[in-house]
């Protein structure tokens, strides 16, 4: 299966380490996927205009070409302004309806406070369902503490992440399985 | 409805229309030669006039995996193969052209088919084109209404003296040649919500309606917005058509009209649109609330009924060969219309 890490944001630390660490734990545990990091900081992404995502050039076309072709989306994201960044934003937008179609989609996510814990089940979760995503419930939150000079200290936080990795993999698995089951009964 | 030559006597008109799209047959894996499609297309024309189809269209769409993009000949070489079925663009992308020369196209269709051709008038869903013909994008919406306006005039009027913002001013100028009986049916292509569905109602110009799949009762607030707008602007509802379109397949049995069209719907969004058809919803389709035309022939006529009863349209437009159909089930497609859903369909419809 292919999986896309994406890191959102262009600036800062915390969720480009987070996302490194799950991208460790997930070749660890499944070494035969086929893993890419996209790391927004790296790539010089425009503005949606509303076209078809095939008709961008560069890195954009690079992004979207490469999120729309993965079975599973684990996405970081830190907190701004109690929501995720632009940057993210964007890339939501420059994708079309109903993208996440079959797609699991999962989340990391950090802030500077624990006050945004439940930022992603108020501003992150509403567009991944609007898009259809399979999302994984459970998500991992980050917040200053858990982190020391661009490493996880905590070690609750590296359990969950094995989790969510797991998560991630076996729902692509058990979507793989209802859609043969579908096929079947379809019959065309 | 004199005016854009329909006959609501006859019951609802029955049209094909194309794409140009040029894409493998995702079965075999083959793909036949740009010439190769062109000339399906001018075929299937033949068989469409022979069969008893009304209308004949094909579109532009400027970029791969299609081959059409001079829309005009490919309708100027229908002309000359037919001599019954009316013939039209599905559609014409006025934004990214200039109204006085698809208005001189279309009127030399006219008079080599003997007064037969229509204009279909769409803004295009694609940038490619825009970037290839050198229209600026940022004003895609007001160029179309401005081409249009002028394009309807040009059609209403001997000499037209016009000025508008995107175009060079006319002055008294007469546009050669004129069709065979002055004007031409001129369209507006709508996509699915009523925004522009209104915008043509306001224009009372007649709408050709895209209703591409799912529940057929969505497309019907486009409608009744389109007649509303119509009488608001001080125009006749009723005197204005209405034409839908949908993506068609028939065959002798619905279970294998769904296993002979899904490949190709699917391979054609997957290649156009970046995305496939998702199936949970094609298996809905042939259901007769469903817009989607996929089904055996009494499948496809309760549809075609039941979307009469809502829309209440005078032709519906139905799209064979999305995606890389091979021609021989494009003749089995045209031979069930000709035999079995055109008479069915006229005998409920025709207005007495």
């Amino acid at each position: 299966m292919k999986i896309v890490a994406l890191a959102g944001s262009i600036v800062g630390s915390k969720t480009k380490t987070a996302i490194l660490k799950t991208v460790e734990i997930l070749s660890q545990k499944y070494p035969e996927n086929e893993i890419t990091l996209l790391d927004l900081a790296e790539y010089t992404v425009q503005f949606s205009d509303g076209r078809n995502y095939l008709e961008y050039e560069g890195d954009t076309k690079y992004i979207t070409e490469t999120i729309m072709a993965a079975d599973a989306i684990i996405i970081g994201t830190p907190t701004f302004q109690a929501s995720i960044p632009a940057t993210l934003k964007n890339i939501f937008d420059l994708l079309p309806v109903n993208a996440f179609r079959d797609k699991v989609v999962s989340s990391v996510v950090t802030a500077g406070t624990a006050k945004h814990y439940l930022m992603v089940e108020q501003q992150l979760k509403p567009i991944l369902a609007y898009m259809k995503a399979h999302i994984v419930p459970t998500y991992v939150f980050m917040e200053e503490k858990d982190f020391h000079r661009k490493e996880i200290i905590n070690d609750d936080i590296l359990f969950r992440l094995e989790r969510l990795v797991e998560d991630t993999v076996l729902t692509v698995e058990a979507l793989k399985i209802i859609r043969i089951k579908k096929d079947e009964e379809y019959g065309f | 409805m004199e005016k854009y030559r329909i006959d609501p006597l006859k019951g609802i008109e029955f049209g094909l229309y194309s794409l140009g799209d040029h894409m493998s047959n995702p079965i075999t894996g083959e793909r036949i030669s740009a010439q190769a499609r062109i000339k399906e297309l001018i075929e299937a024309s033949k068989l469409a006039e022979q069969a008893g189809i009304d209308v004949f269209g094909v579109g532009e769409s400027h970029q791969t995996y299609f081959t059409t993009q001079a829309h005009t000949v490919v309708l100027g070489a229908i002309a000359q193969a037919t001599s019954k079925i009316k013939i039209t663009s599905s559609a014409t992308v006025l934004s990214v052209s200039d109204p006085v020369r698809v208005y001189e196209d279309f009127a030399t269709i006219d008079l080599i088919s003997d007064g037969r051709a229509e204009i279909v008038a769409g803004r295009g869903s694609r940038v490619g084109a825009y970037h290839l013909l050198g229209v600026n994008l940022q004003d895609y919406e007001e160029i179309f209404e401005e081409k249009l306006e002028l394009l309807k005039k040009i059609n209403e009027e001997d000499q037209v003296t016009w000025q508008g913002e995107y175009r060079t001013p006319l002055e008294n100028a007469h546009i050669l040649p004129q069709p065979k009986n002055g004007s031409l049916p001129i369209w507006r292509a709508v996509g699915g919500p009523p925004t522009s569905a209104i915008k043509a109602g306001y224009m009372g110009i007649p709408m050709m309606l895209t209703t591409l799949g799912g529940p057929a009762i969505n497309f019907k607030p486009s409608v009744d917005a389109y007649r509303e707008a119509a009488e608001r602007s001080g125009f006749d509802p009723k005197a204005l058509p209405i034409a839908t379109t949908s993506l068609f397949y028939v065959a002798d049995t619905t279970k294998e009209a769904l296993q002979e069209m899904y490949p190709h719907l699917n391979g054609g969004f997957q290649a156009i649109r970046g995305g496939g058809y998702p199936k949970q919803q094609f298996a809905q389709a042939p259901d007769t609330r469903d817009a989607l035309m996929v089904g055996s022939k009494e499948q496809i006529i309760e549809k075609m009924l039941y979307q009469y009863e809502l829309y209440g349209m005078q032709r519906f437009m139905a799209q064979i060969d999305f995606g890389g159909v091979p021609f021989e089930k494009i003749m089995k497609n045209i031979e069930i219309i000709g035999n079995d859903i055109i008479p069915a369909i006229k005998k409920y419809t025709a207005v007495k």
